[in-house]
């Protein structure tokens, strides 16, 4: 019954989107283009495979406030070497990120586990580190468009089966994290630890590894969302997506992820992600200050996280034999 | 009952200063239920801990099947067949039963999670000991008593040597109870040693076939169950011949100061009427979520949803917000006393002073001599054990702890005092403290709403006992008409009366 309930909100979130798209396409018919709906789709790619990362962090009661620095330091090294090997294969370079995002996440992941630290305080700390190494590495120099590498630049461009090369990445990210959250047992555990820490150690989950685990994963897609910006963009530079870790917690929020651990789905978040997409393709559309987009976005995530707390406050308890159909 | 299954020699375990465990020797044979009895503290919980592999041993050596074990983490525990069911329920709420019954294990075919064989295998566990809710559901829309039953199953589904049952029955109604008895024996005919731990001694004559005695960290006492009885046991737990457990309750109720009519809420209880009278102790019998503590909350204030009629000293009353029940000369203490009754980093004196920080209060501060007053005129009427005013209250044992809960209404001199189960997991002389508090209470003058679940105490306490039944008022006794088993009918509908679990309820 409850489950029902969990469900119908997530597909109530896509019955909004579906109805603020219709809406601006009335007033502005070029919104329902299928080029407009690749560009949305494109811009949510990588804020999909970051909210992936997010959401196994989220689901075990920590919070990942790095994920932008990082994608900023891996897009950075990323152009830095392409830059400097510009015959490399892209191949390597997307190995080179995603190592380099896992081996940052991991680092969270360690200090985490290794000395009992709030996650919010390791990755504030991280997101700070990581961001300053980006002007150590860069000396502050910006890389543009002549100097990035062509494979980085070209993958953004490429078209695979009519669909934008990025969101296939975002595709298979779902899908990955889909089977991983459902069908393995490092997945399930997480949901468990997540729901009741003081309970996992009892049944044995190994909780210390299991988080060294997703801030590990939540690194790693952070690298290959650096590598995709840097590329999409055309530029790598210290300031990049910076800030970009609040948007992504938000989309998560926003899709029924919870903050307080073990609740939430790779469908919710997806939809998370396509309702800022759409939220921020649809404003500058119809006339709307770039302001005014933040407000809605915060918004909208005090609604959904009000909404959560009342499905989840009860009336009393059911004690009374329950008779027929009652409220 | 032939070869040793588990023997524990000289095992020792200290939390800082205090030593847990001192050199305890256990013996469990295949094929045997092994309670294991003390009061609260005794090193009951830390023995479980330890054999669970959750916290380590510091001393002393765990044999299992002749092979001398080590437990690092509570997987070695489990994988060498030693499987605990929590007194508090170790549960995940937001997934299926198949999934809390195989976590830490989940069912694999290659890579991945056999979702169709887990489902089944627990099913089949689940019927087997006569669950009414399938292995898909969510254990948040679980009872409190389903629950354990989840916990029941997954000891179940694996191929235990050794079955721990810490205090399992705490939540279970009489009849699910029978069930649970017939569950413990079958383990036992299977070969498996069950350890089980608890509190009801009736349960302790029902199941067990032998018993060991903890008491301070050691173990004072072994032998079996044909040859023990109830009398010694207690002795052995406390240390000392405990004769009087219960005083006597030599007040006679006098006039009424709390009247309650057609007190209800569209779901938690419906029509409650009943009175009480000055001297008088009214006992509030009923299983764990009968509606009792929600009627009280009402009584309160603090059940926004209820509707009723009060009186006080013949008054009109009605109280929006605990504060106007405190006014009109009403202390609740409330059942679970670690969350909603006393504070536990606070120190005792704090504790005590905090529910009439007023009365202290001189001008703009606080008078720290009034204070201190009223904690020392506490801890000598309570006798409760504390180092200093200035132990923080988690410092105490459970049973001081909740002296100073019910010290803290004392000290605004209430007339009408609600002691929601004021003995839950304290021990024996604790319990017996606590009891002689209330006789005293009464005494003086004082109304005392006493619920509980334990029916020896309502027994031998109350003046009249009524009886809650999923949140209705279904029998009243006095005194002079009380019997165990009349009560015990009531309260779990096997008299026959209403309430019986048919969709087409009673109610309205």
């Amino acid at each position: 019954m409850k489950q029902l309930l969990t469900i119908r909100r997530e597909w109530l979130l896509l019955v909004i989107i579906a109805v603020i798209a219709l809406g601006v396409g009335t007033r502005a018919p070029v919104f329902l283009t299928w080029r407009n709906g690749m560009d949305i789709a494109n811009d949510s790619a990588i804020l999909a495979i970051l909210v992936m990362g997010q959401m196994l962090v989220l689901l075990t009661r920590g919070i990942d406030l790095s994920v932008a620095s990082n994608l900023a330091l891996t897009g950075m090294a990323c152009a830095l070497i392409g830059k400097a090997f510009p015959g490399m294969n892209i191949v390597v370079l997307i190995a080179i990120a995603l190592a380099i995002g896992a081996l940052l996440g991991s680092i969270n992941g360690w200090l985490i586990t290794g000395f009992n630290l709030p996650p919010i305080v390791v990755t504030l700390g991280t997101m700070s580190a990581y961001r300053g190494a980006i002007f150590v590495a860069s000396k502050g120099a910006w890389i543009s468009d002549q100097d990035i590498h062509e494979g980085i630049k070209g993958l953004p461009r490429a078209e695979w089966l009519g669909l934008p090369a990025l969101v296939w990445f975002a595709l298979l990210v779902l899908v990955l994290a889909t089977v991983f959250l459902k069908y393995r047992r490092a997945g399930r555990e997480i949901y468990a630890l997540g729901g009741n820490p003081h309970a996992a150690t009892y049944v044995g989950i190994a909780v210390p590894a299991r988080l060294r685990l997703v801030y590990t994963l939540s690194g790693m897609l952070a690298g290959l969302a650096g590598l995709l910006w840097v590329g999409r963009y055309s530029i790598a530079y210290t300031e990049l997506a910076s800030g970009y870790e609040l948007t992504v917690i938000a989309a998560c929020v926003i899709g029924g992820v919870s903050i307080g651990g073990g609740v939430g789905t790779v469908l919710g978040a997806t939809f998370g992600v396509l309702f800022i997409g759409v939220i921020n393709a649809a404003l500058p559309v119809i006339q709307v200050s770039p302001f005014w987009q933040q407000a809605i976005s915060g918004a909208v995530i005090l609604i959904s996280v009000t909404v959560n707390a009342r499905s989840e406050r009860r009336a009393g308890r059911q004690i009374l034999e329950r008779q027929g159909v009652t409220g | 009952m032939t070869n040793v299954l588990l023997s524990l020699r000289g095992v020792h375990k200290s939390y800082g200063a205090t030593r847990a465990l001192r050199g305890v020797d256990l013996d469990l044979h295949s094929g045997e239920v092994l309670a294991l009895v003390g009061e609260n503290g005794a090193g009951k919980s830390t023995l479980v801990k330890m054999l669970t592999g959750v916290v380590p041993m510091e001393e002393g050596a765990i044999v299992l099947n002749g092979v001398p074990q080590t437990f690092s983490s509570a997987l070695d525990s489990q994988a060498a067949g030693i499987l605990a069911v929590h007194q508090e329920t170790v549960m995940f709420e937001e997934l299926s039963v198949a999934e809390n019954i195989f976590v830490g294990r989940h069912l694999q075919r290659g890579p991945f999670i056999d979702w169709t064989a887990m489902n089944a295998q627990a099913q089949a566990v689940l019927t087997d000991i006569g669950a009414r809710f399938t292995a898909t559901t969510l254990v948040k829309d679980l009872s409190l008593a389903e629950r354990h039953l989840v916990e029941i199953a997954r000891a179940l589904s694996q191929k235990a040597l050794v079955v721990i049952l810490d205090e399992p029955t705490a939540a279970l109604s009489q009849a699910e109870i029978r069930d649970f008895y017939g569950i413990v024996r079958k383990l036992r005919d299977q070969g498996v040693g069950v350890i089980f731990i608890t509190h009801k001694f009736d349960e302790i004559f029902a199941v067990a076939d032998r018993y060991l005695v903890l008491r301070d960290g050691a173990a004072v006492g072994t032998g079996t169950i044909a040859e023990a009885s109830e009398q010694a046991l207690v002795a052995l737990m406390a240390g000392r011949e405990i004769n009087q457990i219960y005083p006597h309750i030599d007040a006679t109720p006098g006039k009424e100061v709390l009247s309650v009519k057609h007190l209800s809420h569209p779901t938690e209880f419906n029509n409650l009427n009943f009175s009480l009278r000055r001297g008088e102790i009214l006992g509030f019998y009923g299983l764990i979520g009968a509606g009792r503590s929600e009627a009280m909350l009402a009584i309160m204030g603090l059940n926004p949803l209820a509707r009723g009629e009060f009186q006080v000293h013949g008054h009109k009353f009605q109280a929006r917000r605990p504060a106007d029940a405190i006014a009109a000369g009403i202390a609740y203490v409330p059942e679970e006393r670690q969350r909603q009754g006393g504070i536990l980093s606070f120190s005792v004196q704090d504790n005590l002073s905090l529910a009439g920080l007023s009365r202290f209060a001189n001008g703009l501060w606080l008078s720290a001599l009034r204070e201190s007053e009223l904690c020392q005129r506490m801890t000598q009427r309570l006798k409760i054990k504390t180092a200093s005013p200035h132990t923080l209250l988690s410092g105490l044992s459970g049973g001081n702890q909740q002296k100073v809960v019910i010290g803290k209404w004392l000290g605004l001199d209430p007339k009408i005092v609600i002691l929601d189960e004021p003995t839950k997991g304290i021990d024996v002389g604790a319990k017996q403290a606590v009891y002689h508090l209330i006789a005293d209470m009464v005494k003086e003058g004082l109304a005392v709403i006493l619920v509980s679940s334990e029916l020896p105490e309502v027994m031998n306490l109350a003046h009249r006992v009524i009886v809650m039944r999923h949140g209705l008022q279904v029998a009243e006794f006095d005194r002079a008409h009380m019997s165990a088993e009349a009560i015990v009918a009531a309260a779990s509908g096997l008299d026959g009366s209403r309430a019986h679990p048919t969709p087409a309820g009673v109610a309205a």
